[in-house]
């Protein structure tokens, strides 16, 4: 077909190839990669929190030769526990958490999920990696930058961050470079979430209605527009913060501040106007982190339970109401920074709210299971493992949601065991599960199923031996954001609890490494495989392993059945594909 | 199966014929190669620029509420009246909006001749040209008079963090010129391409163009509404 060859012709260069690529997998992957160098970046910084958490008065020579401000006089600073704990957070969320299942994953598989070539706009597509590209280098910069890194946690709660210099280490320098960061991601957001709308909408195979889409493409979908709306807010917050930076304004600080003996000469701004800023877009943002996830589960737990997603339009519904009620609960952030009752009572409602339709995912999660013949590969264990965690860290949030409680556990430990769960571990299972689903697809070889079920066991019992006990730390009173916890009587005792869960961190990271080593020595001498190892039934499965530059190839793809037909009664196999002539169900 | 009969799918595909960031992935449905012409591919690109449009909305809302929050706090807000020159300002961009408006109708009555539409450059209808060069000569004059006010304004002692109200109006008016900054670049490009662009691709782009431009009218007038008349 030679007029076919003429429309996608694969970039021969090595930079136009792998570099500056404008095709959604080699993106796909470019995005993995740079969520990989994160999130070993922001576990190395939690490593340094869990250190002085455990060891506060502890001296390292070896660390205070490495970082001899971050170590003065022996122990570590509590400024510098400060700023490795801003960045963990803030690389986490926007690097890792947004970053690898949106636009790495979503990348790579939507466009062939909806049986397109490539997305709407591919240009778009390659200055949204590089733009992130950008952004990550600025963050890079601001753990270098003269006085240190930002110390106003990854909220960068105002006064504290619109202050500059005068109000700490870390708050010059460090923390502008943080908001032109996060500034320049929210304008590559924009751009990934665009073409990802577009692309669902528009680009379509023939026969693929909405409701014959995967779940995945329902949730980045529904993830791209929360992204679309959520992002430009953070935009506006960042601009006014950094206005009264360097501007001179008073947005966001009040008169009459005095920081470090000095009277700060702005007047009359708002901290919690922030604040309202920050989480109208922090909200919408922890299920930018979790949507994806609850898809690639949906998923994967179809496929190997063979059975087909339990009431697969409420599993639609329920991401649209998980994505719309995401915009109106932000207000449980701020129980604790001052509202009416009245509010409070209002965002309590609608945070409560979000268990239904999150419920609804879970017992047909559990439906989807019940009766199947369960094939037990390591990404179906961490699909059951993001279900898990997502039931253990969803509970705790109905108990946060209700403001008499969170008064008294806001600023504890248990919230820092409640999101970390729900919003971090639970993402990176369903990021796991989807690597190690679609390595195959990305790479043409299988992973070491062997490495990849010893590295889930142990990461599984690693995260909660590292986040259950923090519920009790949380409940006995344990404050978060503090540097050292021994100070205070009531919580000596506890300090055992907190060495227990560094040493389970430090086995949890080091057990990453056996993913690392399967993911890069399978990529080269892995299994080699075939087309569909899963015996899957959607659109990426019908093409090689890896896929050509234009995806299909000559074939144009023509969908007859719905995503997850599984074991239908009466069909020659158990899985009939999504572009099987249509007579075949009945076959 | 035969190529015509390939969907639009494949025609939002051909990589890389146009200048970075004009959201160009729809060239093929120029119709190389035999191809129709996609009506999806001008679909793709009013939804591509409405949903950016959505986002940018964001943003300014996002603003607004701030802007009605500090207000409400009261303090020292001391509101200037509006400078005179912000309404000429403002008749220059609604200039500018009709031009590019009258630019994109000259494209709006050519059809292609023959089934197939031309593939390489079209020669542009001179009212084309014309007023598309007058839309970006009036945009250049609308920043160059926002500039000016700025000046007017600071020569009187109003600046940036002069009071609340002052600040809201250089960062509102600030971002706005920005935008439209964007869509100059827009409007640049499609002058410097004209002549090399397939009619549809012109027509697609100076039409996604266009709504950019026309919002960011609407959005001025927003702006003025809130910062000078909104209580």
């Amino acid at each position: 077909m030679a007029g076919h060859a003429a429309v996608m012709e694969a970039p021969t260069g090595f930079i136009r190839k792998y570099i500056f690529s404008i095709d959604h997998k080699v993106i796909g992957i470019q995005y993995l990669l740079l969520a990989l160098f994160a999130v070993f970046l922001g576990m190395v910084l939690s490593a340094f929190m869990r250190l002085r958490l455990a060891w506060p008065e502890e001296k390292w020579p070896l660390l205070q030769q490495i970082f001899p401000q971050g170590f003065a006089g022996g122990p570590m600073t509590p400024e510098f526990y400060l700023a490795m704990m801003t960045m963990h957070g803030t690389i986490m969320v926007f690097f890792v958490l947004t970053t690898a299942p949106l636009s790495g994953f979503g990348n790579y598989f939507l466009p062939i999920q909806v049986g397109a070539r490539d997305m709407a706009f591919p240009i778009l597509n390659m200055l949204s990696f590089w733009i992130t590209f950008v952004a990550m280098a600025v963050m890079v910069m601001a753990l270098f930058a003269t006085g240190g890194a930002p110390i106003a946690g990854w909220t960068s709660y105002a006064p504290l961050s619109a202050l500059g210099q005068v109000a700490g280490p870390g708050l010059g320098a460090g923390q502008t470079l943080w908001i032109v960061s996060i500034a320049i991601f929210c304008v590559a957001s924009l751009l990934t979430s665009l073409n990802f709308l577009t692309t669902t909408l528009n680009l379509r195979a023939r026969g693929m209605s909405l409701l014959r889409m995967p779940l995945t493409v329902w949730a980045w979908f529904t993830t791209a527009m929360l992204a679309l709306l959520a992002f430009p807010v953070l935009l506006a917050g960042g601009i006014l913060l950094l206005l009264d930076r360097v501007g001179g304004t008073s947005f966001f600080i009040p008169g009459g501040l005095v920081v470090s003996d000095q009277l700060i000469p702005h007047q009359g701004g708002s901290p919690l106007l922030w604040q309202h800023l920050f989480w109208f877009f922090g909200h919408p943002e922890v299920y930018i982190a979790i949507l994806p996830g609850m898809g690639v589960t949906s998923h994967i737990l179809s496929t190997f339970a063979r059975k087909p997603v339990f009431a697969y339009k409420a599993m639609v519904g329920a991401i649209f109401a998980i994505g719309f009620i995401s915009y109106i609960v932000w207000g449980h952030h701020m129980f604790m920074s001052g509202m009416s009752p009245f509010s409070s009572m209002a965002f309590s409602i609608t945070t409560l709210a979000v268990g239904v339709p999150s419920a609804i995912k879970t017992f047909n999660w559990l439906a989807t299971l019940w009766g199947g013949q369960i094939r037990f590969t390591s990404s179906m264990l961490y699909a059951l493992g993001f279900v898990s965690l997502f039931v253990s860290g969803g509970v705790t949030g109905m108990l946060l949601a209700q403001p008499a409680v969170d008064v008294a556990l806001h600023d504890t430990y248990f919230v820092v065991a409640h999101f970390h769960i729900i919003m971090g571990v639970a993402a990176i299972f369903g990021i796991f599960a989807g690597l190690h689903f679609w390595f195959p697809k990305m790479f043409g070889r299988m992973m070491d199923e062997r490495l990849g079920k010893i590295h889930f066991w142990i990461t599984i019992a690693g995260v909660y031996a590292i986040f259950m006990p923090m519920h009790y730390l949380g409940v006995a009173g344990a404050l978060r954001r503090y540097a050292q916890l021994t100070e205070f009587d009531f919580l000596r005792p506890m300090q055992p609890l907190h060495q227990f869960i560094t040493v389970a961190a430090f086995v949890t990271i080091a057990a990453q490494l056996i993913f690392v080593f399967n993911f890069f020595y399978s990529m080269f001498k892995g299994k080699r495989a075939g087309a569909n190892p899963w015996e899957a039934t959607t659109l990426e499965w019908i093409i090689p392993s890896p896929p050509p530059h234009d995806n299909f190839g000559p074939i144009e793809p023509v969908v007859n059945h719905g995503p997850y037909e599984y074991s239908v009664p009466g069909a020659a196999k158990d899985h009939i594909m999504q572009t099987a002539p249509a007579e075949e169900a009945r076959r | 199966m035969p190529a015509a009969t390939i969907p639009a799918t494949g025609d939002l595909l051909r990589p890389g014929a146009g200048g970075p960031g004009a959201g160009d992935g729809s060239f093929g449905g120029d119709g190389d190669g035999g191809r129709r012409p996609s009506p999806r591919a001008r679909q793709t690109h009013r939804l591509g620029i409405w949903l950016g449009l959505a986002s940018v909305t964001m943003l300014f809302l996002g603003l607004t509420s701030a802007f009605i929050v500090r207000e409400k706090l009261g303090g020292e807000w001391a509101e200037f009246a509006m400078p005179p020159l912000l309404v000429v300002n403002t008749l220059v961009l609604l200039a500018s909006s009709a031009a590019l408006e009258r630019s994109k109708r000259a494209l709006a009555g050519i059809v292609p001749s023959g089934a197939r539409p031309a593939v390489s450059g079209v020669e542009v209808p001179p009212a084309y040209n014309t007023w598309l060069l007058a839309a970006v000569a009036l945009g250049l004059l609308f920043l160059v008079g926002q500039a000016v006010a700025w000046q007017q304004l600071s020569a009187r002692g109003i600046y940036l963090s002069t009071n609340p109200h002052s600040s809201f109006f250089y960062t509102l008016t600030g971002m706005h010129g920005l935008h439209l900054l964007g869509g100059l670049v827009a409007l640049g490009y499609l002058t410097a391409w004209r002549g090399r662009l397939p009619l549809l691709a012109l027509r697609r782009r100076t039409e996604a163009t266009a709504i950019y431009w026309h919002f960011m009218d609407g959005l001025w007038v927003y702006l003025l509404l809130l910062l000078f008349v909104w209580k």
